[in-house]
């Protein structure tokens, strides 16, 4: 666990130096160069475009960062050629590969951490220039604390996210893992037309195909619950709860079968 | 001092390359023919476009909607030939990518209804929409209200408007001021005691300054036409007795029958048509032009 520890600070060492954390900026100025230009732009419903607008963009950055960081965690090591002094050490190949997961995943958490309370303080910062009469018929209030639900879910799914990419770098290269990552996560997002796809074909086997892909393919739709906090509509735990189950075994199972091919891979 | 020259050389080519550009705006309106920009709507099928949006669908219902408001702007305020044609499909993405949008069909109706030029003059479309939203959201005491103002003010059709007052004010947290206003629009059609309390209403319960301010111009253009109504009372009454309308104010001030100019809600004065002895809002008066609310007899 210790090896863990170890290798995933340093990851994020690693993500300080390279200057990861420059995305947090090219947010801040995002989103308040939006503030200041969409009150000019549409006819009202200033806060609920800056809370769209938040929310994806830390999806949206968060996701890069999971993408391109990720696929290179582990091929990076084998071009620098610093697996051959990693791998003699006392560590198990797997501990090195979680290392890497977990520096990644702190990484995003503190990025994502920052980006989102300069989000609540835009937001603050807007509503103490929205009308009264508009900020009583708004949906929810300006700096609602359940918009955190949407975050911690954004957070999850880049965990999967990472962990698929992190998956395809233990034997691809930096780009097509990136290809397959993004491809699975656009895929991700189709998972209730092939749920359906079954009524709309004759042939049942097809239909047992595609429900059994349904099954197979993550569903990213299932973490997206930004539409509903920015409308006030209610989450309920039970349902945060049943997808945090479901992203989490997900993670474990494509973090297991990365360990399984990352231990068994010959770098001579 | 390498540095140093190359420092100067690249704000020479900066300031060569704004130059340029400025030169190319001027040689572009002087030696090319004028392009039409075509306004193209590339995904049409709000289907389509929910998927494409992956897990962004309410950023991307936010930029069709700000497309629309510019859209309706833009077309608003342009000096040529006005076409609204894609107001009604944009707004028909937004609310489909983002079913929750509530300002999109309170606002959107809004840009639909109004009369051309200054909005699509398609009240038809604006019910449609409101009654979309409607059944995205069946509760929504707003929407029906908003679709039996469509009736009211742009269809003239006051027996449907009262119906849709009363549904509104049946729904979840109606206002309770909806079903007395479906009783007067019912009782008096589009007399301007209705109209007026639909307008007070509106001004005091609107979201934007906007629609505020189109509230209370509104209610001032019925105050024009009461103020019209006294007006011609009283050139009537001079004619009654000279025999001839007055051919100015100042006739009826030396009268006596008033006692200065006569002036709109704006300050404006009235106008007067001395061959016809009629009452009329100065061409230059911001209320034209007037609504053709009747005053029936209480």
């Amino acid at each position: 666990m210790k090896v863990v520890g170890l290798v995933a600070v340093n990851v994020f060492k690693e993500s300080v130096r390279d200057k990861v954390l420059y995305s947090i900026i090219a947010f801040a100025i995002l989103l308040i160069a939006s503030s200041l230009l969409i009150g000019n732009l549409t006819a009202g419903q200033d806060i609920k475009i800056i809370k769209d607008l938040g929310l994806a963009s830390i999806s949206i950055f968060g996701l890069l960062i999971a993408i391109f960081i990720g696929i290179g965690l582990v091929w990076k090591e084998v071009e620098k050629r610093s697996i051959y002094t990693l791998l003699p050490k006392p560590m198990r190949r797997q501990d090195f590969l979680l290392g890497k997961y977990c520096g990644l995943v702190l990484t995003l958490v503190i990025n994502i951490s920052i980006m989102t309370a300069a989000f609540y303080v835009v937001l603050a910062f807007m509503k103490q220039f929205e009308p009264a009469n508009i900020s009583v018929t708004a949906a929810a209030p300006a700096t609602d604390p359940a918009m955190l639900k949407a975050v911690v879910l954004i957070v999850l799914e880049l965990m999967l996210v990472t962990a698929i990419a992190v998956f395809f770098s233990t034997f691809s290269s930096p780009f097509l893992s990136a290809l397959l990552t993004a491809g699975l996560w656009v895929a991700g997002h189709f998972n209730a037309d092939l749920r359906n796809f079954g009524a709309v074909v004759r042939s049942p086997t097809l239909a047992h195909v595609t429900r059994a892909i349904y099954y197979v393919l993550p569903n990213f739709a299932a973490f997206d619950i930004k539409s509903q906090v920015v409308h006030a509509q209610a989450v309920p735990v039970s349902y945060l709860g049943v997808t945090f189950a479901y992203g989490l075994a997900y993670i474990v199972f494509v973090l297991t079968g990365a360990a399984m091919i990352f231990s068994r891979r010959d770098f001579k | 001092m390498r540095t140093r020259t190359a420092i100067v050389v690249m704000i020479l080519l900066a300031a060569a390359v704004v130059g340029l550009q400025a030169v190319e705006d001027r040689a572009r309106t002087m030696l090319l023919p004028e392009g039409q920009a075509a306004d193209i709507l590339y995904i049409q099928s709000p289907e389509m476009l929910k998927r494409a949006s992956l897990s962004y669908t309410a950023l991307i219902a936010d930029l069709y909607w700000i497309r629309a408001v510019q859209y309706y702007g833009g077309t608003r305020l342009s000096t040529g030939p006005k076409n609204y044609a894609l107001l009604y499909p944009l707004l028909d993405l937004t609310t489909s990518v983002d079913p929750l949008f509530d300002i999109a069909y309170r606002f959107g109706a809004i840009f639909l209804a109004e009369d051309f030029p200054g909005g699509a003059g398609r009240p038809d479309l604006a019910i449609a929409l409101l009654q979309k939203g409607l059944r995205a959201q069946p509760g929504k005491w707003q929407f029906g209200e908003d679709i039996g103002f469509v009736y009211y003010w742009w269809k003239r059709d006051y027996t449907t408007a009262a119906d849709w007052f009363t549904r509104a004010g049946d729904m979840p947290n109606a206002p309770e001021w909806l079903k007395p206003l479906a009783a007067v629009t019912l009782a008096r059609g589009g007399n301007r005691a209705s109209s007026r309390t639909l307008w007070t209403e509106i001004v005091r319960n609107a979201e934007l300054d906007w629609l505020r301010k189109q509230g209370e111009v509104r209610l001032k253009q019925l105050d024009a036409l009461d103020g019209i109504d006294i007006v011609q009372g009283y050139v009537q009454r001079y004619r009654d007795r000279t025999g001839v309308f007055p051919t100015t104010w100042d006739d009826m001030v030396r009268a006596r029958i008033i006692r200065g100019v006569p002036r709109d809600p704006t300050g404006v004065p009235f106008r007067l048509d001395p061959s016809t002895g009629s009452v009329t809002l100065d061409p230059a008066s911001s209320l034209n032009p007037l609504p053709t609310v009747t005053e029936q007899p209480h």
